[in-house]
């Protein structure tokens, strides 16, 4: 299975345990990436704030340089929920509106480019691992299931809502990722705010806002007694586990839930090492959930800067100037 | 004629939000005033207007309430209220319409939100400079400009996020970085936002 593949921004350095992890995990199922060359920012939350037109357009040279793709440009994939929902939504809008897609091809075109839209699937990972490669040969694979981890599925929203192309699970109670973790062997707790939002920007806007719903989102894991939430989107995890301790000092409470991806969570199952998972860059230390699953993460790893070798690292390298 | 007559009178408000509003027909005509969008709002709490009530305002031609109003900038993006409203309007697109409305009429100064506009610009700002978003860049400036004597309570998530190797110290830039301002350049020139 061959796809399109768009790392986005946060991949690239404060989520790469997340591109290290899925990429490891790809291999032994089977699917394959072209990531787009030279691809940029989707503009996030913040550049439709500021101008229209020239959102949808850096948007659109991104799907511009998928189209270019050999072969697999049909289908990309992309592991980050807002870049999922940027890109589809471009594809979607540009298709539904021949004037719109006349005008952004008129910018796209300053920079000697063209896009036809109606070709391109947007894909997020997790749909692709559970649709594509399915829960029986994901479960295949399993030499150390999660047995005894209890683990909160988190979905966050932009992966489900508003499906702007094929809705891949329910936009209110989504279930995909509680499947998988069962595939895994993990034991999944019951989480009414699964699709709850993360707060997104807000930790840089609003602090009482942002804290708010980070701590909804906490508590309602620890009241099911979840050692782990396990998440998709790299601003999910950032504001669960970055700003876990600042949300505690806020709300004077005491919560240590890890966040981790579901990627770390399938390369653990797989019997891959936690460094290869990038295990160990997260702000609440996982390794007393892990312990509960055999998995022991070297001390000097946890919390604290790893050398690294251009081998240990499969990251996307920007191509050399001229 | 009606239509002549149409054209002949400046567009009300309603009109101007509906063509601003890409991916239509956004069908915000047809709110119902039901509520269900605030209801379903996780930051509904901390608006001063509710979508609900912001809906009713602009129906209203009341132009500079909701536009001073911290409702659009309080707006998560997390698409509840788009995806629950039973009329299908397009309530998050129509978000993100009034913040570009309330910067270009300069009325987001007045809102409580007030920061909320320079952290996109800030952002945005790297992403036009170098192709890519760059979050030390954009963490520095904005708390040095919006809160310069709270900089140093970002200093612990700043050094914790460089010690696990999770942030860049310089911006990287992409190879048709000339390309992409051209690109740009000529966008903004079309939709006439900025």
């Amino acid at each position: 299975m061959k796809y399109g593949y768009y790392p986005g921004c946060s991949l690239e350095r404060n989520a790469n345990s997340y591109h290290k992890s899925a990429m490891a995990v790809s291999k032994p199922l089977g699917v394959e990436f072209a990531e787009i060359d030279d691809w940029n920012c989707c503009g996030a939350t913040e550049y439709i704030a500021l101008d229209m037109m020239a959102s949808f357009a850096l948007v659109a040279r991104n799907l511009a340089k998928a189209a270019e793709l050999p072969g697999n440009g049909h289908q990309l994939v992309c592991p980050c929920s807002l870049c999922y929902l940027n890109m589809s939504k471009t594809e979607v809008y540009l298709e539904r509106s021949p004037e719109f897609a006349t005008k952004i091809n008129t910018a796209l075109a300053a920079g000697g480019m063209h896009y036809e839209p109606g070709n391109l699937r947007v894909r997020h990972l997790l749909d692709v691992f559970v649709n594509d490669v399915g829960y029986d040969a994901i479960a295949e694979k399993v030499t150390h299931p999660l047995k005894g981890l209890r683990i909160a599925p988190y979905y966050g929203c932009m992966i489900v809502r508003p499906a702007y192309q094929q809705p891949f699970d329910d936009e209110e109670y989504p279930t995909t990722l509680d499947k998988l973790m069962k595939a895994l062997g993990g034991e999944v707790v019951d989480f009414p705010l699964k699709a709850s939002c993360c707060g997104g920007h807000m930790t840089q806007i609003s602090e009482s806002v942002a804290f708010d719903l980070i701590h909804r989102i906490i508590k309602n894991a620890a009241d099911y007694q979840a050692d782990v939430i396990v998440t998709l989107c790299p601003m999910c995890q950032l504001n669960l586990d970055a700003y876990q301790d600042a949300m505690n000092k806020y709300m004077k409470t005491n919560y240590h839930i890890p966040i981790l991806y579901f990627t770390q969570l399938m390369g653990l199952a797989f019997g891959m090492a936690s460094t290869e998972m990038g295990i160990g860059k997260e702000f609440i230390d996982a390794r007393q959930a892990l312990a509960k699953i055999g998995v022991e993460v070297p001390v000097e790893d946890a919390g604290k800067k790893k050398k690294t070798t251009k081998e240990e690292l499969p990251m996307p390298r920007m191509p050399e100037e001229g | 004629m009606t239509a002549t007559a149409a054209h002949a009178r400046a567009p009300t408000f309603f009109e101007e939000v509906v063509a601003a509003t890409p991916g239509g027909p956004i069908h915000l005509e047809l709110c119902l005033q039901c509520g269900t969008c605030g209801g379903s709002c996780p930051s509904g709490p901390d608006m001063e207007h509710t979508p609900r009530a912001i809906f009713g305002m602009i129906s209203a031609d009341m132009r500079k309430q909701v536009l001073s109003s911290n409702t659009p900038w309080y707006c998560v993006s997390c698409y509840y209220c788009t995806v629950r409203c039973p009329q299908e309007i397009h309530i998050t697109d129509i978000m993100y319409t009034l913040k570009r409305m309330a910067l270009k009429g300069g009325y987001y100064r007045q809102s409580t939100a007030s920061d909320a506009p320079s952290f996109s610009r800030m952002f945005i700002d790297f992403v036009e400079g170098y192709g890519r978003s760059f979050e030390l860049g954009v963490a520095t400036r904005y708390h040095l400009s919006a809160h310069p004597l709270e900089v140093m309570k970002m200093a612990p998530f700043g050094m914790g996020m460089l010690r696990r190797g999770r942030l860049d110290l310089t911006p990287r830039s992409i190879r048709e970085m000339d390309k992409l301002k051209a690109i740009l350049a000529k966008a903004k020139e079309i939709g006439g936002d900025e």
